[in-house]
This record gives structure tokens, C-alpha cells and sequence, in this order.
């Protein structure tokens, strides 16, 4: 780590973010660097080495760089800094801390650090002198609002090691000492609470990654009904713009039964990030009762920030989702929108003039995005008994909403679960506009999801989800006929199979994401709505012509939705029932 | 300031192509300005003691032993309260024979706002169209397109939104206008007496494609000026950003980049939404609200330039002909403005969302009993009236020509609604229709 036998190296060409630089010395792919700029120095990453030539993407604006500027390297990759503190933050893409920022504007050149080094926690030992442990092994802990975080042997120490000494209980900061270990050698390292990490490269210090199969709750009917997502699964929502992908993420994010979510806007709308600071520090985690911003972190790298950067942002939320991982926590990590990062991808891979693959995207993209999502999952930790998840959650923003793009049709191959928006449904405001008919999830044939489903929700469970679909299909097919027909050139039971798949769609599928009551629903209501719903799609009732069957099931619509503007088993959700067992008694057969 | 003494003139290009000269330089700065053979150029790329330069009025008779001189800056504007009243080309010069803008000199292109130091855009922007106000209603820091076919009057719209929406200054950035449409901002901002409020910067057809590239970023510093530096509330109107984006692939073209979808570069989104995002409601009181233009072909929205647009800006406003009505109006299916949840039935009347809702439910009904109709199929009793409404409904409310208080808007609508349909067909909150609905 002695500051001389850093590599240097000297500007010698500039288009745009992309700077070749001349190194006097050895340099690694994905080295960080810094152009020194008169007083400002500019981050920069290696993404190509051509003999002296380092080409190297710079994370902020290169305006004003002149030939024969110094560049200095720093012989590590892109790394985030690991330590408590982490939560509640507002991070850009590099992890710097943009409360932490002076200006209103940004100022490029400014970095800041993304941990409080002052703030003292209260540590409390885990292990004891004499343990064995590796890296990972939790040797402490502290409370980070109300999470448990776990001090941990650093991720980058090989080998296994001996405690030697832990800190008794009591006030520390993240830079004291807590711990010494000895490896086999018998040298000592002190450790503190913080560490750093590459974020390229994924953390795996646990025993092993199972197929993923207990359900994530996500209070998202839509996805819990119908396309469940698992603890430590993936997914993705691609959808035309105006599509409601954000506000869908932005609703999981709220809801779903997580202990840390992290947030990546990554290449998107300043103002939605605005939202969710807003909203946040207001609005409570509908299972513990605390504030959302509690356990929430935020990577907002906006479409107006570096493109460079925007690249970084996911990887900096991966990682950050991985550390959380290893403390035995549910994580919930959600990307919007990962496109914008292959964009970001494919500026860089034009600017470098490589080969393009389709519509100009890098010819690995397909093999970067699979890496990506293949870093979230369900694991066991080195740790007696402890697993900890990533559930990923990522949007894609396909070029005129067509699903046949690059970024699509990879994502595609490496996410378990579809949620594809359809811009008909959206544009009749059927919000979430997931289409319930091409949208999957693969983790509905694991066996140890079908299991796991049939002890949580009950044997007939699958069964009944399955049904609901079908009454689905079938209505969109005699949709069909009677748009064919006319309304009086089908049969009136073509008009009730319909009617019956509106009423799944209006009941289950549509959810209003910005009601208090709607925009959440337990697991238990789900089901009990589903149930309901089912048993009137197993009705036969009588009708004297096709008007009536509309204006019937219109009405039981209604008092359907007001039960679902109803807090569960109030009385006015019971008084909307016992209506609905009115309304039925009246055209039952 | 402007020019020092001992500017160093080089007279030997190596390279000319038809966007571009290459010379050997010394001390060049990244995104420098530069002045070749008399015409302004930037430089876009460094290569060892190789300055490529872009020249944006095209390089045609440009010599080998042109003259070339660099400026030491980025392209800058001098800002002060005199900016006012004012027309400028996409340099910043006046075009309106008046003296030059004293002030403070500032570089286009600035760093963006740290967004932990926004604020939830909050304030209505009324613009008296209802198509607008009712349906998709304006917010103070939002970004938001009209998207139009090129024989849609959105100039005409943009003016009166313009001059109605009570901003205190009001910026005009023009690409590729023609020579009309500038007469028309000009008389009409004259007209209304508001010229003062009223900073000009424009491209006309006249003048070379490329420049327009520049507009926009001297638009947003002067917004930005009077947003930050006075705490004012500013529109900018950007038109036509079709024209800026195919400045762009021009560029990129020439510049032999390996285009992406519809012969865009691969970098179209990043930026327009380093324009758009310029949007912004500052924590001081000042703010930044974009309204732009994005015409169309044929009405095509999946064009990479208005499909980027709309993954951009907080919704879209779509321009279209009713030949029902034989009125341009604002398409209520197609238009969405994704902030108005943050304005409407708070600072517009309670009634608003409800209202809003129940009538583009009935006038989508009534599309769909005039595909029935066009069907050959009989129509109900109910799709009659939905028809019925729907003409009047788009006569009386869609149509941009109208202007109207947002209360006056919400009387028109529950009296179309008294006179076609019941109160169960409406299906409007109680509370409301006990208060509204009057036979
Ligand atoms: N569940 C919902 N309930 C009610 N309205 C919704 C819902 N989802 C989306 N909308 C409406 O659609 C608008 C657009 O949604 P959203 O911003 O999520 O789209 P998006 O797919 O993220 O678009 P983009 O790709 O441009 O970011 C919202 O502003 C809101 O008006
Ligand atoms: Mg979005």
C-alpha cells in the first residue's frame, strides 16, 4: 500500500468519458484510477489494456482534460466500503454518501464517505477466544435500527484463522479495533468493524446455494397469487413506458416481507428517487411498524448522473446486498432500470469500437446479465444454521415496448420469474398491468416451492391458482367470440365465462397500488379472496338475456372492490360481504 | 474577458471530413469551443497532439490553412436580469439587433442537481385546457412533451399554455423553427405584453442543423439562473426536440458511430435525459418546469425518439385530430401526466379525480360502442348515450382551443353526466354526487 510504487500513466487521447491513458508502470483490468485535474481528480476505471495504453471509462464529466494530465492508479478494483451505517443512506452509484454533498449541484470531483466514522456503536461479541473462523464468520454484532448487524471476518482475508483477542461490550466506532485473529502462520490482523469489496466480483462466503423455495411475500396479488417469487429468487418487469414497472417496484419495495431493501435507480427519474426519500422516513414497514427509510438503502445513480457510474450502481447494490446477505438477512435488492445499465454498457462498447451484437449492444451482454442475476439467491451460511437471500427484482425498459430486444430476451434467459407489462392493460388503467396470461414463474414447478406453497396456503392451494388461470384463458376466449359474433350471436353462458374472468382480473389481478388498504394484502386474504371468488366462478346462475349478465356481475364487481378497500374482517369488509351473498341469492340457479 | 492577446492562430488542418477538421494543437482543454475559418466549433476528441474539431455549420469550403483559434472555454453565456425581452441564435449572440447582455459568465452544460436536494415538485400549473387541467394536470418541476404529428398546431398550444401558466420567466429554446413559427412566438409574446418575462434562444431552418445541438443547454443555464440565482418559477419550452435528435444522429453519423435503433446513436438516451432532467423544484422556491415538443410521424410512438422521450419525461401529451368534432384535441387515452396524483383533488377540487376517472371510462365506452358500430353490430340503448357524450364531452372539454377555470371544467363534466347517464353508470363516490349531481 506505499504511495510509490503506484502506477502513473499520462492522458494521451479523450473522446468523451473514454480516455486512453499512457502507464509508466503494470495495471490490471478494472483498476481504478484518478486524472488529476488541477485541484479536482476524476475517478476512472480500466476497461481495456493495449500495451502502454490503459483505456480507462471516467465516472464523471471529462470537460476541460487536456493531453499529458497525470493519472494516478490505485491498485484496487471498484470497491465499496462494508460496515454499519450502511442503512437509511443515500448513496450514488460509487457509494458516495450525497447527503454528505455540499452544493445543491453536484461538484464533480467530490467524493465522500459513504460511513460515519464518529458515531460510536454498541458492540456486542458473538464469538470467543480460541474460535476457529474464516471469512465471513460473524465475530460480533450491533444494532443498526433495529437489524442485527453482524461484525464479520473480512470477505478478503483467505484461509482460516484463530481469535486472539474480542473486544469486551461497549461503545465502539467502525474504525476501533474489535477483534485480532491469527492465521495458520501465526500472524495477527486486527480488525475493525469495516471492510471493503470489489464489487465485479460476487461475495461468497457461505456453504452453499440451494434452488430457492419458500414463497416471498410481496403483497403484490398479482405475484403472490398467481406468479409467486421466492426468497432469494429473481425477476424482471419489462413493459413499455407509462407502464407502471416503477410504481410496481416501488410497492414491492414498500411491502414485501424483507429485513434490508435496497433500491437502485439506476439511469431513471430524479424525481421518483425524490419519491421515495419523501415517502420513506413516513410510511411504515407493515410488519415491524417501523419506518420503511429504517431499512432501506438507496443507490440513486439518475439518468442525468455519469453514464459510467450507472454501469457501477448496480454492481455497488449487489454488493451492499450480498453483505447483508452474509449477516443471515433477508435482502430484497430491486434495480430500475437494468436497460439503462446496458446502455451504459453499450456506450462504452461503441465509444471502444469493439464488434457490436444486435441493435449495437455488446456481444456479451446476454453472459453479463446472466452473471448479474446469478449473484442473487437463497444461501446457507458458514455460520451453525443461519441462511440469509438476495431476492432480485429488475425492470427493463424495451425499446418501443417491443419484447424481442437484446435486453428482454437476455434478461429473459437469466430471470426465474416474468412480470411482463401489457400496454393494453395499462392503457385501460388495469393496474399492475402484468399481463396474467404470458407472465411465468418457474418456481411454480419446483417441487420444494409446490411443498412449501401447500404447507403455507394449504394442499388445495396450487390447485385453485391454477383454475383461476384457466377461468382467465377461457374468458379472453370468449371474449373473442363474442367480439366475433356480437354480443346476441353467442350463447349467454359465452357472457357469463367472460364476465367470470373479469371478475378474476377485477377482484385479484387489479390492486391499487396508491390505496392505504389495496396496495397491501396478506398472504391469509389472498387466499380468502381467492376462495371467494372461486366459489362464484363455480356458480351456476340464471339470466334472461346477455345484458344482464353485465350489469350482475358489474354490480358484484363493485362490492368485491369495496371489500378490498376494506380493512380484512372489518365490519364494512363483513357488510360488503353479507351484500354480496344478497346479490348472489338472486340469480343462483 | 472574451479574447486574449496572445491567442495562438494554427493555419494547417491534417483532416477534413463533412462535420469535422483535425489539426495538430497544443494545451487543448476536452469540450473546448474553437473558431474555424470563422465558424464556431467544439472539440470532440483528443488524440495525441491531434485536436478534432466539430465545425456545426459543416465544414463546405473550408482550406487546409483555414485559421484556428481556441478559446480557452466551453460554450459559455453571460446571465443577468437583462436577459429579458430578449432573442439570441444558439451561441447566445442577440439576433434581435439589440446590445449585448452584460452579466455573469456562466458554462452551459452544468452538473446536475444532487437529488437529495430536490423537492417533491407540489404547485398546479392551470393552463385553462382541460384536456390538460382535467386529464392530465401540470405540475411545477415537471418535464412533459406534447407529442404531435408535424401538421398539428403545437406551437399555437405551447404559446397559450405559455403565456397562461403563471411563470416568471418564461424560456424559449428553438430548433429547426421556421421562419413563421418564430414571427408567431415573437407577435404573440409581444401581443400579451410579456415580452419582458421572456428569453428567446433559436435555431431557425435558416440557420445550420448542428447549431441546434447548442440550444437547449443555453436555454437551461439561463433557466437555471433566474430559478437558482432569483428563486423564480421558469418554463422552458423546447421545440422541436425531434429536430435536436436528429442533429444528433447527423452528428453521430459523420462522426461514423455505429447507430442504434432508427439510425439514432446508442447515447440518444442519455441525452435527452440529461436535458430533461433539468426539470426540477428547488428547496429555495425556485423551479424548472420543461414543456417540449416531440412531433411525430404518422403517429408513431415507438420511433426511438419519442419512445426514449416518454422512458424520460413524467408523461406525454398526445395532440390529435377529433373528425367527429373536426377539432384538435388532447387525446385522453394516449396523454398521461405521471404528477398530477400530486396536485389533484388538493389543489384542485376534491372532486377532481373521481370526476376525471368516471368520464374517460364513459368516453373509452364510447370507443367501444363506435367499434361495434363500424362492426356492423346493433348498438345498446347505453352506447347511444355513451356516443352522444363522447361528442360533446370532446366539444365542450378535449378540444385545446378552450379556456377554462378547473372548477368551471368539473361543472361542464357532472352536467354531461346528469344529462346522459344515471348516477349508478357514473359511479362516482357518494359524498360527490349528493353535492354535484343537479337535475
Ligand atoms: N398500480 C397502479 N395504480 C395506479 N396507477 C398506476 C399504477 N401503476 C402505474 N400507474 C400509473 O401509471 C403511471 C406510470 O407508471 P410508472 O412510472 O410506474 O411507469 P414505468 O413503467 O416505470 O414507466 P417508465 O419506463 O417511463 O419509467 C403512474 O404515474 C401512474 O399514474
Ligand atoms: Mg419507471
Amino acid at each position: 500500500m506505499e504511495k510509490n510504487n503506484k502506477t502513473t500513466g499520462k492522458v494521451a487521447g479523450i473522446v468523451s468519458n473514454l480516455v486512453i491513458v499512457e502507464v509508466d508502470g503494470p495495471v490490471s483490468q478494472n483498476e481504478i484510477g484518478f486524472i488529476v485535474h488541477g485541484k479536482e481528480r476524476l475517478m476512472a476505471e480500466i476497461i481495456k489494456v493495449e500495451g502502454v495504453n490503459a483505456f480507462i471509462q471516467v465516472f464523471e464529466s471529462t470537460r476541460g482534460v487536456r493531453i499529458g494530465a497525470k493519472v494516478e492508479f490505485e491498485k484496487h478494483m471498484l470497491e465499496v466500503t462494508l460496515g454499519p451505517g450502511i442503512l437509511s443512506r443515500n448513496y450514488d452509484g460509487l457509494q458516495n454518501d450525497l447527503d454528505k454533498m455540499k452544493g445543491v449541484f453536484l461538484t464533480r470531483g467530490e467524493y465522500t464517505d459513504p460511513l460515519n466514522r464518529e458515531v460510536k456503536w454498541d458492540f456486542k461479541p458473538l464469538a470467543t477466544k480460541g474460535d476457529r473462523v474464516t471469512a465471513g464468520s460473524w465475530l460480533g454484532e450491533v444494532m443498526e435500527n433495529s437489524i442485527s448487524h453482524k461484525i464479520m471476518v473480512p470477505f478478503k482475508m483467505e484461509g482460516r484463522y484463530t481469535v486472539k483477542k474480542i473486544v469486551e461490550k461497549g461503545e465502539y466506532t467502525v474504525d476501533d479495533t474489535v477483534a485480532v485473529v491469527e492465521d495458520e502462520e501465526g500472524n495477527e490482523t486486527s480488525l475493525t468493524m469495516v471492510q471493503k469489496w470489489p464489487v465485479k466480483v460476487p461475495i461468497k462466503a457461505f456453504k452453499h446455494k440451494p434452488r430457492p423455495f419458500r414463497l416471498l411475500e410481496t403483497g403484490v396479488r398479482c405475484i403472490d397469487t398467481l406468479n409467486p417469487i421466492t426468497e432469494g429468487g429473481t425477476g424482471f418487469i419489462p413493459g413499455a413506458f407509462g407502464t407502471g414497472k416503477t410504481v410496481l417496484q416501488h410497492a414491492i419495495s414498500k411491502q414485501a416481507e424483507a429485513d434490508v431493501v435496497i433500491i437502485a435507480a439506476c439511469g431513471e427519474r430524479a424525481n421518483e428517487v425524490v419519491e421515495v426519500f419523501t415517502e420513506f422516513p413516513e410510511l411504515e414497514d407493515p410488519r415491524t411498524g417501523r419506518k420503511l427509510i429504517e431499512r432501506t438503502t438507496i443507490i440513486a445513480n439518475t439518468s442525468n448522473m455519469p453514464v459510467a457510474a450507472r454501469e457501477a450502481s448496480v454492481y455497488t447494490a449487489m454488493t451492499l446486498g450480498e453483505y447483508y446477505r452474509s449477516m443471515g438477512l433477508k435482502v430484497l435488492l430491486i434495480a430500475d432500470s437494468t436497460s439503462r445499465w446496458a446502455q451504459a454498457l453499450r456506450e462504452m462498447s461503441n465509444r471502444l469500437e469493439e464488434l457490436p451484437g444486435p441493435d449495437a449492444y455488446p456481444m456479451d451482454l446476454s453472459a453479463v446479465i446472466s452473471n448479474f442475476y446469478s449473484r442473487a439467491g437463497f444461501v446457507y451460511l458458514n455460520e451453525k444454521d443461519a441462511t440469509g437471500s438476495i431476492s432480485f427484482i429488475g425492470t427493463v425498459s424495451p425499446a418501443g415496448g417491443n419484447l424481442k430486444e437484446p435486453v428482454t430476451e437476455s434478461t429473459r434467459k437469466a430471470a426465474r420469474c416474468f412480470y411482463g407489462l401489457s400496454q393494453d392493460r395499462a392503457d385501460s388503467k388495469r393496474y399492475p398491468a402484468i399481463d396474467p396470461i404470458d407472465s411465468y414463474s418457474k418456481y411454480l414447478e419446483y417441487p420444494e416451492v409446490q411443498k412449501n406453497l401447500a404447507e403455507n396456503q394449504g394442499d388445495e392451494w396450487l390447485g385453485n391458482v391454477l383454475k383461476a388461470r384457466d377461468i382467465l384463458l377461457r374468458g379472453k376466449e370468449a371474449m373473442e367470440q363474442i367480439n366475433i359474433l356480437g354480443d346476441d350471436g353467442v350463447p349467454i353462458a359465452f357472457h357469463d365465462r367472460f364476465w367470470k374472468s373479469e371478475l378474476i382480473d377485477f377482484v385479484i389481478l387489479q390492486q391499487d397500488a396508491f390505496d392505504k388498504i389495496d396496495a397491501t394484502t396478506s398472504l391469509e386474504r389472498q387466499k380468502y379472496m381467492l376462495l371467494s371468488v372461486l366459489s362464484v366462478a363455480d356458480s351456476e346462475f340464471e339470466f334472461k338475456d346477455f345484458e344482464v349478465v353485465s350489469t350482475f356481475y358489474k354490480e358484484m364487481i363493485n362490492l368485491y372492490k369495496q371489500m378490498n378497500y376494506s380493512e380484512f374482517e372489518s365490519d364494512d369488509f363483513k357488510k360488503h360481504e353479507s351484500e354480496l351473498q344478497e346479490l348472489l341469492k338472486t340469480k343462483m340457479k | 474577458m472574451e479574447s486574449q492577446a496572445f491567442q495562438k492562430i494554427y493555419t494547417k488542418l491534417t483532416n477534413i471530413t463533412k462535420a469535422t477538421v483535425t489539426l495538430k494543437a497544443a494545451d487543448v482543454g476536452y469540450d473546448e469551443m474553437a473558431l474555424v475559418h470563422g465558424r464556431r466549433a467544439q472539440v470532440v476528441k483528443l488524440m495525441g497532439d491531434q485536436v478534432t474539431l466539430q465545425v456545426f455549420a459543416g465544414t463546405e469550403g473550408i482550406p487546409t490553412n483555414a485559421e484556428v483559434t481556441f478559446m480557452g472555454r466551453p460554450p459559455q453565456l453571460k446571465v443577468s436580469e437583462d436577459l429579458g425581452g430578449r432573442f439570441f441564435n444558439a451561441y447566445g449572440d442577440p439576433i434581435d439587433g439589440g446590445p449585448d447582455v452584460e452579466g455573469e459568465i456562466r458554462d452551459t452544460g452544468s452538473p446536475s442537481v444532487n437529488p437529495v436536494r430536490r423537492m417533491q415538485p407540489s404547485q398546479f400549473i392551470a393552463t385553462g385546457i382541460a384536456g390538460i387541467d382535467l386529464n392530465n394536470s401540470l405540475v411545477s418541476g415537471q418535464k412533459i412533451p406534447f407529442f404531435a404529428d408535424p401538421d398539428q398546431p403545437y406551437n399555437q398550444v405551447m404559446a397559450s399554455v405559455a403565456l397562461r401558466a403563471k411563470a416568471d420567466k418564461i424560456i424559449l429554446g428553438g430548433m429547426g423553427l421556421t421562419n413563421d413559427d418564430y414571427l408567431y412566438f415573437k407577435n404573440v409574446f409581444e401581443n400579451a405584453g410579456a415580452l419582458d418575462r421572456i428569453v428567446s434562444f433559436v435555431n431557425t431552418t435558416d440557420n445550420p442543423p448542428v447549431e441546434r445541438l447548442l440550444v437547449p443547454d443555453m436555454a437551461l443555464t439561463a433557466a437555471e439562473y433566474f430559478a437558482v440565482d432569483h428563486d423564480q418559477n421558469v418554463l422552458v419550452l423546447l421545440t422541436d426536440m425531434t429536430l435536436f435528435a436528429d442533429a444528433l444522429s447527423i452528428v453521430s453519423n459523420r462522426m461514423d458511430q455505429i447507430p442504434s435503433k432508427d439510425s439514432m446513436p446508442g447515447s440518444l438516451y442519455s441525452d435527452l435525459a440529461r436535458i430533461y432532467e433539468k426539470a426540477v423544484q428547488f428547496p429555495s422556491g425556485g423551479s424548472i418546469t420543461i414543456v417540449a415538443v416531440t412531433t411525430l410521424s404518422g403517429g408513431d410512438i415507438t420511433h426511438a425518439i419519442p419512445d426514449n422521450t416518454g422512458y424520460i419525461t413524467e408523461g406525454q401529451l398526445f395532440l390529435r385530430r377529433d373528425t367527429e368534432i373536426g377539432k384538435v384535441i388532447v387525446d385522453p387515452f394516449r396523454s398521461l401526466s405521471r404528477l398530477k396524483q400530486l396536485v389533484i383533488g388538493t389543489q384542485t377540487r376534491s372532486d377532481h379525480p373521481q370526476v376525471m376517472n368516471a368520464a374517460v371510462r364513459l368516453y373509452a365506452d364510447a370507443a367501444n360502442a363506435r367499434t361495434k358500430l363500424e362492426n356492423g353490430f346493433d348498438l345498446t340503448d347505453y352506447d347511444e348515450r355513451t356516443l352522444d357524450f363522447a361528442k360533446e364531452y370532446s366539444e365542450q372539454l378535449l378540444a385545446i382551443d378552450v379556456n377554462l377555470d378547473t372548477d368551471t371544467m368539473l361543472d361542464i363534466a357532472w352536467d354531461l353526466f346528469v344529462k346522459y347517464f344515471t348516477k349508478a353508470e357514473v359511479r362516482i363516490k357518494k359524498e360527490f354526487v349528493d353535492k354535484y349531481w343537479k337535475k
